[in-house]
């Protein structure tokens, strides 16, 4: 008999040499309490969360809180059935008037996370004969729609207008042209290019897909997104997002103007197949929308933070992903994975929790720690983190 | 173009990736003998691309595997 899992035996050696170094397992992490949005019980630790999506801190928010214990006793713990079936409840039609509210656009359809979709709106919009345009440094969810469609998938390297506008030049007249890119790329917290790219991508009759799951809550004047930001967002077809980083829950959805949108609703198998969201999540979620809109105060903190702690690890001399901060995330570039989980380890020890991030997940076959802001870290947290970078970094022979 | 100078000038197109320089038949595979890894079968697709001024998508690029497919893929790209 074929062993079905011995494909898995180069990363099943790579994880037991990492582990024999005797480091911390970087996969296996617990919080046994979570204290704040930035503050949580690690190993019996306290720890500063340095690693998270929560960007705008809104998982303790009292009232967003309240709206889930209130949905939980009216509406019970599950809705057991898909949303075309027994699974629309009031919450879910308010919290897709939420985010029409919040992107001021017609369309809004909730997925039961960011992940399923990405998976059904690229996979169900882009048929066989059509083209997928995307940036090669796409999320997962974004190469697994891919995969699950039938379309052509013509990948180009990350950011670069031009191999971009190559492809499109080249697909045969008439084809069905659909362009994927994000507002921030997670892996080094970089953003795109949007406005020039979307022009040239509309220049060849392409709709045009935007993730802006990194970039919700905080970038743009109403926190709508880099398009936003760009001035661009009205040449979007279809936004994608998620209610697991700036909103503070789990759930993911797509916003569009189309005006056949609604029939999505249908035809979208990660849609239909699934069961809805609980009730309390989506209530969660709308109160978290809708109090995002009115959250300047905030937003203007986490560009601080993001702009303190940049300067602070570059100041210190660590290697960083982007030359300026571009979004609530900062990528610490690491030699290998092996210092890297070194490194790691000693910020847990430090008392701060940040992301591995590692090959296949980063580009160019990196190893990065990946930081990312909360509007409620305080002044005095981000001083305090750059020190202990400062430490861990000489105790893992980084600086 | 025919297939012998499509060949010839994707074996240009080759050499600068091909580091061991390994004797390149049709039958030498990209992934096994001159070990491209995803990074730089991206660049080298690129070239390709540009070079013949094509589109190799991904679902084509799944089905090749060694060079003479990959002559044959893009003898027939061109039309």
């Amino acid at each position: 008999m074929t062993d079905l899992f011995s494909k898995f035996d180069p990363m099943i050696q790579m994880r037991a040499d990492l582990l024999a170094t005797g480091v911390t397992d970087p996969f296996g992490l617990v919080m046994e309490k979570v204290i704040s949005p930035t503050v949580a019980i690690c190993n019996g630790r306290e720890t500063i969360l340095l690693g998270t999506y929560n960007y705008m801190g809104q998982t303790f928010d009292p009232d967003v809180i309240a709206a889930g214990k209130k949905a939980l006793d009216d509406f019970g713990s599950g809705t057991t059935g898909s949303r075309v079936l027994n699974g629309t409840y009031s919450p879910h039609r308010d919290v897709e008037e939420a985010l029409k509210e919040f992107y001021g656009m017609d369309h809004a359809m909730v997925f039961s996370t960011g992940y399923q979709a990405n998976l059904g709106i690229i996979s169900t919009i882009a048929g066989k004969g059509d083209y997928i345009v995307l940036d090669i440094d796409s999320h997962a969810s974004i190469w697994d729609g891919c995969k699950m469609g039938d379309a052509e998938v013509v990948p180009f390297k990350h950011n670069d207008i031009e191999a971009m506008e190559k492809r499109l030049r080249r697909i045969p007249e008439g084809a069905g042209k659909l362009v994927v890119l994000e507002g921030v790329y997670s892996m080094l917290g970089d953003i795109a290019p949007l406005k020039d790219m979307i022009a040239i991508a509309r220049k060849y009759g392409a709709m045009v897909l935007v993730d802006e799951a990194h970039s919700m809550g905080f970038i743009g004047p109403n926190g709508r997104g880099v398009a936003e930001e760009q001035g661009c967002l009205d040449d979007v077809d279809f936004v994608i997002g998620t209610f697991s980083k700036s909103v503070g829950t789990v759930g993911g959805f797509c916003v569009s103007n189309h005006p056949k949108f609604e029939i999505m609703r249908l035809v979208c198998r990660p849609y239909v197949f699934t069961a809805s969201l609980p009730p309390s999540v989506v209530a969660t979620a709308a109160t978290s929308v809708r109090k995002l809109m009115h959250a300047a105060d905030k937003r203007a903190h986490l560009w601080e933070n993001s702009r303190t702690l940049h300067k602070g690890l570059r100041d210190s001399g660590f290697q960083l992903g982007t030359d300026e901060p571009q979004s609530a995330i900062i990528s610490v570039i690491m030699p290998d994975l092996e210092r890297g989980a070194m490194m790691w380890e000693a910020l847990l020890h430090e008392g701060l929790y940040v992301n591995l991030a590692r090959p296949p997940a980063t580009p160019a076959n990196m190893t990065l720690l990946r930081c990312s802001l909360c509007a409620l870290h305080t002044a005095d947290q981000v001083q305090t983190i750059i020190g202990m970078f400062q430490r861990a970094g000489k105790t893992a022979g980084i600086l | 173009m025919d297939r012998a100078a499509t060949a010839e000038k994707i074996a240009a197109l080759i050499a600068p990736f091909n580091k061991k320089d390994i004797a390149v038949t049709d039958a030498t595979s990209f992934a096994g003998d001159l070990e491209f890894d995803s990074l730089t079968v991206m660049d080298f697709v690129a070239a390709i691309e540009d070079e013949f001024d094509i589109i190799i998508s991904m679902n084509a690029q799944a089905e090749i595997e060694t060079y003479g497919q990959l002559v044959d893929a893009v003898v027939k790209l061109q039309g």
